[in-house]
């Protein structure tokens, strides 16, 4: 104790510190400089959820088109409650499709034109008419399309087709299955029944968060061929409790190792061996893949729960900064971000501008689902695959192309969110 | 001259009194408000009605995790103590020295310089399937399958919540036994009492108040805990904080408020019954 009231002569370990972070936090935090043109000066700011909110992309928005883009990743209910409840607290909402089912009747967004958006015709069939392909069947759930435009600049009901005002430009999309650990199974996994199969009774694990749990739900439930949904996206009462009744009963018999909240813990989960057969995101795959662990997304005969996120507009937006914002959705279908996102298994919403940002072997690798020529790098420089290796599920058309259910906001969400909580304290 | 006495009084407690106000009774006051909102998928709105009070009664999930609640702290109290008094009790009778106590003192509370979140998930790893606890286990000859009940379970929980809380056991008792006087311990054995005997009628009695404040720490610790629960149950058990986080979490704030009112009741009916038995007002 008498040491602190000795006066301090020169120089102390702890001032040299203070000083040295002092000078730290003063070199990457530099003052505002002062711009001649205007553009510099707008700044747009664009929050939603980690996937897509990457420092990456708003260094090159500032180099590449000049104004600053300031970007704040939350998740998914914080994003919801933030574009209904604050409207003024964002320009750029980047959020998932059936989030904008949710906000958009609270007017926060407005919609865009799509004669300024230069690559609309470019964009994938999924987000137009909701089809890969002409003849592709549309999935259930809260379809792209289906919450992808409005009758006019103001409107605030969905439209059925293609208006020309579009609600959220689509950034990012992908299929979803279960993750396995091949080495710990050593038998082909084909449907989505084996999550409850009693084989891996205490080795099975499912995500903690409702409005995708349940998907993943009645997936298997349906596989089970235990209920028949008029439409998984949108479940009555009585699917919502039959749905349940059969994972509780799975729970109790100690099917489950863990549920799982957040990606790291997914990650942990299959990497220590505790679990075998999840619900799990794609880049959590690679993250297993990377610590040399054996870790595949298989791909199941009933398909996949695909999801996709967009941008909005902010409603109170207007004069240069909406230029702007314009100019920012253009340049995210140029190429560049698709490229980024395709490197990490993700998919651009305008694939074709992206494989100019793409060597032939990631191209060929991530989108047509042919054999790597070469080392397979993430954009951080990880290494995802080795030559001879192929992607998990095949090409673009082949993964897209097999989507049973989209992510999607039921009608009875609060009463499903309450049996949702039922079943983990069951 | 007694007028004026009063009036500095006053001017004394206001200062604290502001504080409690501002940050403990205000919050509570809203929370209490706001459970009798209604709320929709992404809003809350004012009005007054019992909605939320009636589906929390009116649900069984309600009262069994309320009840798990209570089984959490009723064990870990039961553990807690247990360890405590007996660290408590080496501390303050069988070391000599004062600086060996300190120094002793201050050991018991290293594992406090981590986070309480890493002290925790530290026994992830441990008692994993392929954890080292089922590996020793296991080329110790003792099993021969993994113990899969080691982690993501109760056991797993309590055993987190007996190495977070512990301590806040020991602090209290060490620090009543060391004012216990020592005289007092001599007598019990000049008039013949066996080291039981000095134990039971006299430590114990002495003792009270700071098992009874350990007590409490212990009790609304676990009772309000969610994070421990969640991680060390690999979210497959639920006590009430849980219900309450859940809730948060799908901006269901009122439900949230009227099940963290029903809480804050139960932990206030605990900790008056425990009044009951000690007056620790005289003691301290």
């Amino acid at each position: 104790m008498t040491r602190l009231a000795k006066p301090k002569v020169g120089y102390t370990r702890r001032s040299m510190l203070k000083a040295g972070g002092a000078a730290l936090a003063a070199s990457s935090l530099p003052a505002p400089m002062l711009w001649a043109q205007d553009t510099a000066d707008i700044v747009l700011r664009q929050f939603g959820t980690g996937v897509s909110n990457l420092n990456d992309v708003a260094n090159k928005v500032k180099e590449d088109l000049g104004f600053t883009l300031e970007m704040t990743a939350l998740d998914s209910d914080s994003v919801t409650q933030r574009a209904a409840t604050q409207p003024d607290s964002f320009d750029i909402a980047d959020i998932e499709y059936w989030i904008c089912k949710k906000v958009w009747p609270t007017g926060n967004l407005q919609a865009m034109d799509t004669s300024r958006i230069a690559n609309y015709d470019k964009i994938v069939g999924i987000f137009r008419d909701g089809k890969l392909t002409p003849d592709s069947e549309i999935a259930q759930g809260t379809a792209p399309h289906s919450v992808g435009f409005v009758d006019g600049p103001g409107g605030t009901s969905f439209a059925s087709g293609e208006t020309g005002w579009m609600t959220l430009i689509p950034t990012i999309y992908n299929a979803d299955t279960l993750g396995i650990r091949p080495d710990l199974i050593g038998r082909p996994i084909e449907s989505w029944t084996e999550l409850l199969n009693p084989e891996f009774r205490g080795k099975a694990s499912i995500l903690d968060i409702s409005s995708i749990g349940i998907m993943d739900m009645a997936m298997v439930c349906e596989a089970m061929g235990e209920i028949t949904y008029g439409d998984k996206g949108n479940m009555t009462r009585d699917e919502i409790d039959a749905t349940f009744a059969i994972f509780t009963e799975a729970k109790r018999a100690g099917q489950f190792r863990a549920f799982w909240k957040t990606f790291d813990e997914s990650v942990n989960l299959m990497a220590s061996g505790e679990v075998v057969i999840q619900s799990m995101w794609s880049p959590a795959i690679t993250a297993v893949k990377s610590r040399g662990i054996p870790c595949v997304y298989q791909p199941l005969k009933e398909g996949y729960r695909s999801w996709g996120g967009g941008i909005g507009l902010s409603n109170s937006l207007s004069g240069m900064e909406l230029d702007a914002a314009y100019d920012y959705i253009n340049w995210y279908l140029s190429g560049w971000v698709g490229g980024y996102l395709m490197r990490q298994g993700y998919y651009s919403a305008v694939p074709e501008t992206s494989k100019d940002f793409m060597s032939e072997n990631e191209w060929g690798y991530w989108f047509e689902g042919k054999e790597a020529t070469d080392i397979i790098t993430s954009p951080t420089g990880d290494t995802l695959a080795q030559a001879g290796e192929v992607r998990d599920g095949g090409s673009f058309q082949d993964r897209m192309g097999a989507v049973a259910c989209w992510n999607a906001v039921m009608d009875e969400n609060q009463y499903m969110v309450r049996k949702w909580n039922e079943f983990i304290a069951a | 001259m007694s007028r004026h006495r009063h009036l500095i009084g006053w001017v004394q407690a206001a200062p604290l009194a502001a504080i409690l106000l501002a940050f403990l009774v205000a919050p509570i006051v809203m929370i209490v408000i706001v459970s009798f909102w209604g709320a929709t998928e992404f809003s809350i709105y004012p009005a007054f009605k019992f909605d939320n009070y009636e589906f929390l009664f009116g649900s069984s999930v309600t009262y069994r995790v309320f009840g798990a609640t209570l089984k959490y702290a009723l064990i870990t109290w039961a553990l807690t103590l247990v360890i405590g008094f007996t660290v408590a009790y080496f501390l303050a009778f069988h070391v000599r020295s004062l600086t060996m106590q300190i120094a002793l003192f201050l050991v018991c509370t290293i594992p406090f310089w981590t986070s309480n979140i890493i002290r925790m998930i530290s026994w992830i790893p441990f008692l994993g399937r392929n954890g080292i606890a089922n590996q020793t286990l296991i080329s110790w000859g003792v099993i021969d399958e993994p113990l899969d009940w080691l982690l993501y379970s109760d056991f797993s929980v309590i055993l987190a919540f007996v190495h977070l809380y512990t301590l806040f056991m020991v602090v209290p008792i060490f620090n009543t036994m060391m004012r216990i006087d020592k005289s007092l311990l001599e007598a019990a054995r000049d008039a013949g009492a066996s080291g039981v005997q000095t134990l039971v009628h006299v430590i114990i009695p002495l003792t009270k108040p700071g098992i009874m404040i350990g007590t409490i720490f212990v009790v609304t610790l676990v009772m309000g805990d969610f994070i421990t629960v969640r991680f060390m149950s690999g979210s497959q058990r639920a006590n009430v904080g849980r219900l309450i986080s859940n809730d948060i979490a799908l901006l269901q704030y009122p439900s949230a408020a009227a099940t963290a009112v029903v809480l804050l009741c139960t932990v206030l009916i605990v900790i008056a019954i425990l009044l009951r038995f000690v007056n620790i007002r005289k003691e301290l």
